[in-house]
């Protein structure tokens, strides 16, 4: 805690004093913050997620992070190789696969074109398959990149690669970070939230993890039934009068003993149950989607089957950006697809394709595109080799790291454009590879956090989400 | 750290780009005149190379200022063949011939004139006169100053005038250091906070009010050391500073990644720990039997189930990990654990590159490593009483009803055929793409399946082809056609291999590690990649730190005997500070996990060295270095906040004061059962699964993990016996900063978030251990407020209430009647337990009570 705060803290303690008779209403306002005089309480306020500021002018507020565990098929979604037909259903030549690091399928599997049909969209002309229409149509807000790479080819160390920046487990992750870095703007909700759907992925709650960082940081799982909020729900017989008693009774005393020791941990301690109290408040408020015209419901596909959950999620994330929270997670698994691969890609895109289109345009029509930036990546890619020794409908795709495609849009990125080129059969880069390390530290460059700033010492060293990598990659900023 | 991209940041990533550029260069015809090295070559290498090769670091383990070293080479093996330039790999890297890497990566490369030089010279012989080596001695020496390396001193204790205020030697180094600073300690705490103070510290349990009134009440001069042993012969003891290893330790129940299995028997080393520390086992053996008890003469059980301290890392059994590659990232998980637990050293930097601050070379990383490298993980027989009986009774009937089971599903008739295949299919790898799918699931799913595999089975035991036995009716599906799987119907003889098994007696095993056979050499691996070997190293530990000398020993012995060593400066000072942080909230060193050149450093250097020397004169016993700590003066001072000494002293270096700890996670838990009544005080056992909200364990991969949460007065455990999930853990324990148990730690963060007041707001063990409460202090004291109240006080804050307090909750519980005495429904949803001799609404507004005092910030702080 810095000097002004304490002071300010001291000073109230004083207040108090003279109060006797305990506090009334100004005071308490005074104390706790309400938003009008946020920066009163700010200044006394030694509350961990309090706005900081950044490095240098944002271009994005808000991040909203579509994460797709499990490792979309770039090959059927956002990389058309026509060149693959020609060698469908045949191995490769040796010389060209020699150097190929695979989970599952050996180089000498059979190669398996592409069945999906790709056109251009927008003005841009960016090419997309068939299976995602509606994110196609915002091609000319998307910047695709089809040259991101990876070391790490197993999940779990490819989900803490792309999230923490190490295949190594235990490191924050990309949203701790940003919370740690530029605190909240929410007075009710979390900075960081986390939306789940599907089969949960391989990284489990390491995807969200503080890693070494205090736990203020971490991603808070925001579930769309039920308790919104683990814990959130007043136990049974507690109404929001007894639940308030219950607080106030704590409040005061809790204050008696701050008076007693003048331990400023005390004063954070009755903030952070004033915030729960909030949060109580604005968490399920978050879910009443009935002031949400039937048109926007319509849009994302909420209610309708297969959508429905994804849909959800993506309308929260929004509502959820209005409220000033600044990473939202959308975890989808899983896109691990070694078999079946063109019948289960068609199921994963027909559950998350509306959404995620009706999400972005939603967001541009509100104005909010601007100011969030929105991120499409799964942990890898995978191979043009078939897995299985049929190449028909049973056949899936292996892992693959050498290349993958992502997709960054809205807060500072330039749309319409394709960053990067693989080689005609999909194996490797040709053109401006972009590490994962190397998207991390763009999308921190758009919040204006500098990848290389942004560090906490542990452990004796300076820790930091790019490792000892990353370069911002300018030609996706606007 | 990834090592590919780690290295990224030694230039050779500029290396990459440059080669890409620059083609290479086809040498010139060398010279056919003599060469002179000191005109002619000594200031190439001096130029160009002996910044990164040369005294100050020798990258790669390279060093080209000296002609001996110079010929011996680097990681990756001589870069000099006298005679024969062209086969030299220097000529080669110099020039550019090496696929992706010129040396030197950055600046000025060497003109074709000097490769040529440079060649001619190597093919005339390399004639190095023998040099001085004048620049060579000055790192390593220079960087041994550094005061972590010095031998541990015993300091004498300085003067201080106000020697009526010291209780032990600690306060003389602490009141030392605050009368120079004019500053005087702080008043000592109140008997009652002394009490919850060392009964938290000490047990992490809250005093019973027994224990505090007898505290009180004894008006003896040694009353509080009577207090103080106490506590440490309590059983709990144990537990708790168990907490403190587990966290060093990485401790969990499951694997972690994807697959996170369930380690069934995980919890039988978290009994030794806690065993072992009850039974004040000195650190030393304690070091030795986790690091090296197979390796004893005649190891005991006990000795051997220690060594599950090396097991308790991460196990990635995710399709399509390469088994070698995780061997290595598991064994240097295992090595910089070891660095940093005994030596507080970062060592882990070192596994690429040279360390970049301590002196610590990649060598000396894969000298240490060699010991790790060299186990073999291995499961043993480690029964607890009570269960040899039963199992060796059991044992003849369970195996024929099994034999029975499988001759008649053709398991017998099967198998050999399968185990001839998998073996095949690990020498021949990519020849069958199923048999390759499944001989992965028989290295993962089994530890060494492919040993086990291989094995004859005549040398198997009975336990070994049990686990390939199940392995393979579970998994012969991988291989087969569905028909052929249909007609078998092995489905129903899994069922009934698991009912059989769950109705036999069985013992505990435990994990442990033993020797590989064969043994299993290190080589140095270049840039720390798996895959990439350098040279072969011998074990050893490093170079700056007192020499190691196996003598014939087991190496692994060798070292945990090194690593408690009188002479290892790192050990004693390492482990103390720890221990102390834990008291005060702050290391003497404050980076309890580096005690390098980057660490600020002892605010207390004498300090530190006189509890490092005191706690080895005393034979390294744990209970006497917390008696001395608990004992000083220093430690019961008042937490109260000095706002005179803000400014002058915010982090409390100085120690004018105690400090206010928020509890650690499992210590919270456990208040709350101790404090409403409801805690099993049951010591060890395996872990518990206690409630948890629905929807928890959903998150973790594929619906793979099922919470079946246990019954009865399982539910009430300590913390620290709940079942660790590592990928999606005990939500209350992560919300008060439980370590993650991914890598060791030594220090935990203390936060303050909402989701800690939703946390005991709302969460069903508190609701239900204010419940517990409430009946408690309500029905004994037949309704009389006050004293129900000053009750309440007694058992969740260790103190009576103050009057306003009283006041105060009165009007909170007047409130509340109310309400529930106009909402019944409300209150027996609240309260559905009965209370004799009260009303429902009464024993709700209690509950409210209770609830109060169990969310109160000084009910989870250490005052």
């Amino acid at each position: 805690m810095d000097l002004p705060g304490f002071q300010a803290i001291q000073t109230r303690r004083h207040f108090f004093r003279y109060c006797a008779g305990g506090l009334d209403t100004a005071a308490l306002a005074y104390l706790l913050g309400n938003p009008a005089s946020a920066s009163a309480s700010r200044l006394a306020n030694p509350n961990p997620l309090a706005p900081k500021p950044a490095h240098f002018a944002p271009t994005a507020k808000n991040v909203i992070f579509l994460f797709m565990a499990g490792a979309p098929s770039q090959i059927d979604l956002y990389d058309p190789k026509p060149a693959l037909r020609r060698w469908h259903g045949q191995p490769l030549p040796e010389s060209m696969t020699r150097d190929l690091k695979l989970a599952f399928v050996k180089p000498s599997a059979k190669i398996l074109a592409s069945p999906r049909a790709f056109r251009p969209h927008g003005e841009s002309g960016t090419e997309f398959s068939d299976y995602i229409p509606h994110i196609a149509s915002r091609a000319d807000d998307i910047c695709v990149v089809r040259s991101m790479h990876t070391e790490a080819f197993n999940h779990h160390p490819g989900q803490s690669l792309l999230m923490s920046g190490s295949v190594q487990l235990g490191r924050p992750t990309i949203g701790a970070w940003v919370s740690y870095g530029l605190g909240s703007e929410s007075d009710d909700l979390p900075a960081f939230v986390v939306l789940s759907s599907g089969r949960g992925s391989s990284g489990g709650s390491s995807n969200w993890s503080n890693g070494f960082l205090d736990s203020t940081y971490q991603g808070v799982v925001f579930r769309n039934t039920g308790e919104p909020i683990l814990f959130l729900k007043n136990p049974p017989g507690v109404s929001n009068r007894t639940q308030r008693a219950r607080l106030d009774s704590i409040r005061r005393l809790n204050q008696e003993r701050y008076e007693a020791t003048g331990d400023t941990e005390i004063a954070s301690r009755i903030q952070s149950y004033e915030l729960a109290f909030r949060m109580q408040a604005a968490a399920p408020d978050l879910l009443d989607f009935s002031k949400e015209s039937q048109a926007t419901l319509d849009m994302y596909g909420v209610g309708k089957d297969p959508t429905h959950p994804y849909a959800t999620n993506c309308l929260l994330a929004r509502r959820m950006v209005e409220k000033g929270v600044r990473f939202v997670m959308l975890a989808h698994a899983s896109w691990d697809d070694h078999q079946e691969i063109d019948r289960k890609l068609g199921r994963n895109c027909a559950i998350t394709d509306q959404p995620a289109g009706a999400l972005m345009k939603d967001l541009r029509q509100r104005g909010l595109l601007d100011s969030t930036l929105v991120v499409w990546a799964g942990e890898f890619g995978r191979t043009p080799l078939g897995q299985l020794e049929r190449v028909d409908e049973a056949a899936g795709r292996d892992h693959h790291a050498d290349c993958f495609s992502a997709w960054v849009a809205g807060g500072g990125v330039q749309g319409g454009q394709v960053i990067g080129q693989t080689d005609e059969l999909g194996l490797g880069i040709a053109e401006d590879p972009v590490h994962v390390h190397d998207l991390q530290a763009t999308v921190l460059h758009c919040l204006g956090l500098d990848h290389e700033r942004l560090t906490y010492r542990h452990m004796g060293r300076d820790f930091r989400l790019t490792d000892v990598a990353g370069t911002v990659v300018r030609q996706a900023l606007a | 750290m990834n090592p590919a991209r780690c290295a990224s940041s030694l230039g050779l990533a500029a290396a990459i780009t440059l080669a890409g550029m620059a083609m290479a260069q086809a040498p010139l015809a060398p010279p056919t005149q003599a060469v002179d090295f000191a005109s002619q070559i000594a200031p190439i290498l001096e130029s160009k190379c002996q910044a990164c090769h040369g005294p100050a670091q020798q990258l790669s383990g390279l060093r080209l200022d000296d002609r001996a070293e110079a010929l011996k080479g680097g990681y990756s093996g001589p870069v000099i063949v006298p005679g024969d330039g062209e086969a030299s790999r220097l000529i080669q890297l110099v020039s550019g011939q090496v696929d992706g890497v010129v040396m030197p990566p950055v600046g000025d490369r060497l003109q074709a004139g000097e490769i040529s030089l440079l060649r001619a010279w190597i093919d005339q012989g390399a004639d190095w006169p023998d040099s001085t080596g004048e620049a060579a001695a000055e790192t390593w020496e220079s960087k041994t100053d550094h005061w972590a390396f010095q031998p541990v001193r015993r300091p004498s204790l300085p003067a201080v005038a106000q020697r009526s205020w010291t209780r032990n030697p600690i306060d003389r180094f602490v009141l030392a250091s605050l009368e120079r600073e004019g500053i005087e300690p702080a008043p000592e705490a109140s008997p009652a906070t002394l009490a919850r103070r060392l009964s938290l510290d000490l047990t992490g349990l809250p005093p019973s009010p027994e224990r505090v009134d007898a505290f009180l009440s004894d008006p003896g001069p040694g009353a509080y050391e009577r207090l103080v042993d106490g506590l440490l012969e309590s059983r709990h003891y144990g537990e708790r500073w168990a907490i403190h290893w587990l966290d060093l330790a990485r401790y969990a129940d499951t694997d972690g990644y994807e697959k996170d299995t369930e380690r069934p028997y995980a919890w039988r080393w978290r009994q030794w720990v806690i065993d072992a520390l009850n039974r004040d086992m000195p650190f030393d053996r304690f070091t030795v039997e986790q690091i090296a008890g197979d390796t004893l003469p005649d190891a005991a059980v006990d000795q051997r189930i220690a060594t599950g301290f090396h097991r308790n890392g991460l196990k990635n059994r995710e399709g399509g990990v390469k088994i070698e590659q995780f061997r290595f990232e598991e064994t240097v998980d295992r090595t910089n654990t070891v660095g940093t637990v005994w030596l507080g050293l970062t060592v882990g930097c070192s596994q690429c590159h040279d360390h970049k601050y301590d002196p610590i070379s990649q060598k000396d990383y894969y000298r240490l490593f060699a010991f790790m490298n060299a186990m073999d993980e291995a499961e043993i027989a480690a029964p607890v009483a009570g269960e040899m009986g039963p199992y060796l009774k059991a044992l003849p009937g369970y195996l024929a009803r099994r034999r029975e089971l499988l001759a008649k599903n053709r398991v017998y008739e099967l198998q050999p055929a399968w185990e001839a295949k998998m073996v095949e299919a690990a020498d021949n790898p990519g020849k069958w793409t199923d048999w390759d799918h499944a001989l992965d699931a028989v290295q993962k799913y089994m530890d060494n399946g492919e040993g086990l595999v291989r094995k004859p089975r005549q040398d198997r035991t009975d336990r070994e082809q049990t686990i390939l036995e199940d392995h393979f009716v579970k998994n012969y599906h991988r291989v087969i056609t569905k028909e052929f799987w249909k007609e078998l119907d092995w489905v129903g003889l899994r069922k009934e291999l698991l009912r059989l098994r769950a109705e036999t007696p069985d013992i505990t095993y435990a994990r442990a590690v033993a020797d590989a056979t064969p043994p299993r050499r290190t080589r140095i691996h270049l840039r720390g990649a798996w895959n990439a070997t350098g040279v072969p190293v011998e074990p050893g530990t490093p170079s700056v730190l007192p020499p190691f000398e196996s003598e014939g020993k087991h190496p692994r012995l060798a070292l945990a005997e090194w690593l408690v060593s009188t002479d290892n400066p790192l050990t004693s000072r390492v482990t103390v500070n720890r221990i102390w942080q834990e008291y005060f909230g702050r290391g003497i060193v404050p980076t309890a996990d580096d005690f390098g050149t980057r660490s600020p450093g002892p605010s207390h250097p004498d300090l530190l060295d006189w509890l490092a020397s005191e706690f080895m004169d005393r034979g390294w016993s744990l209970k006497q270095l917390h008696k001395t700590i608990v004992m000083s003066a220093a430690y019961r001072q008042s937490s109260a906040s000095r706002p005179e000494l803000q400014e002058r002293d915010p982090g409390n270096v100085l120690l004018a004061r105690q400090r206010r700890l928020r509890l650690p996670a499992e210590i919270i838990r456990d208040s709350a059962l101790k404090a409403s009544g409801l805690l099993n005080p049951a010591i060890g056992g395996p872990s518990v699964r206690p409630a948890q909200p629905e929807g928890v364990a959903d998150l973790a991969y594929a619906g793979s993990v099922k919470w079946n949460e246990s019954r009865g007065k399982d539910r009430y455990r300590r913390g620290l016996y709940t079942f660790f999930q590592r990928t999606v853990p005990y939500p209350q324990l992560m919300n008060f900063d439980m370590p993650d148990r991914t890598a060791t730690r030594c220090t935990r963060e203390r936060s303050n978030t909402p989701l800690q007041a939703l946390n005991l707001l709302n969460d069903r063990t508190f609701v239900e251990a204010a419940r517990a409460l409430a009946v408690r202090v309500a029905e004994s004291n037949g309704g009389d407020f006050e004293k129900a109240v000053r009750e309440a006080f007694r058992l969740v804050l260790t103190r009576d209430p103050t009057a306003s307090e009283i006041r105060h909750l009165r009007s909170y519980f007047d409130q509340q009647m109310a309400i529930f005495d106009s909402e019944p429904d409300a209150a027996s949803k609240f309260m559905p337990l009965a209370a004799a001799g009260l009303g429902r609404s009464e024993i709700a507004a209690w509950t409210g009570v209770a609830s109060v005092l169990m969310n109160l910030d000084e009910f989870i702080t250490r005052e």
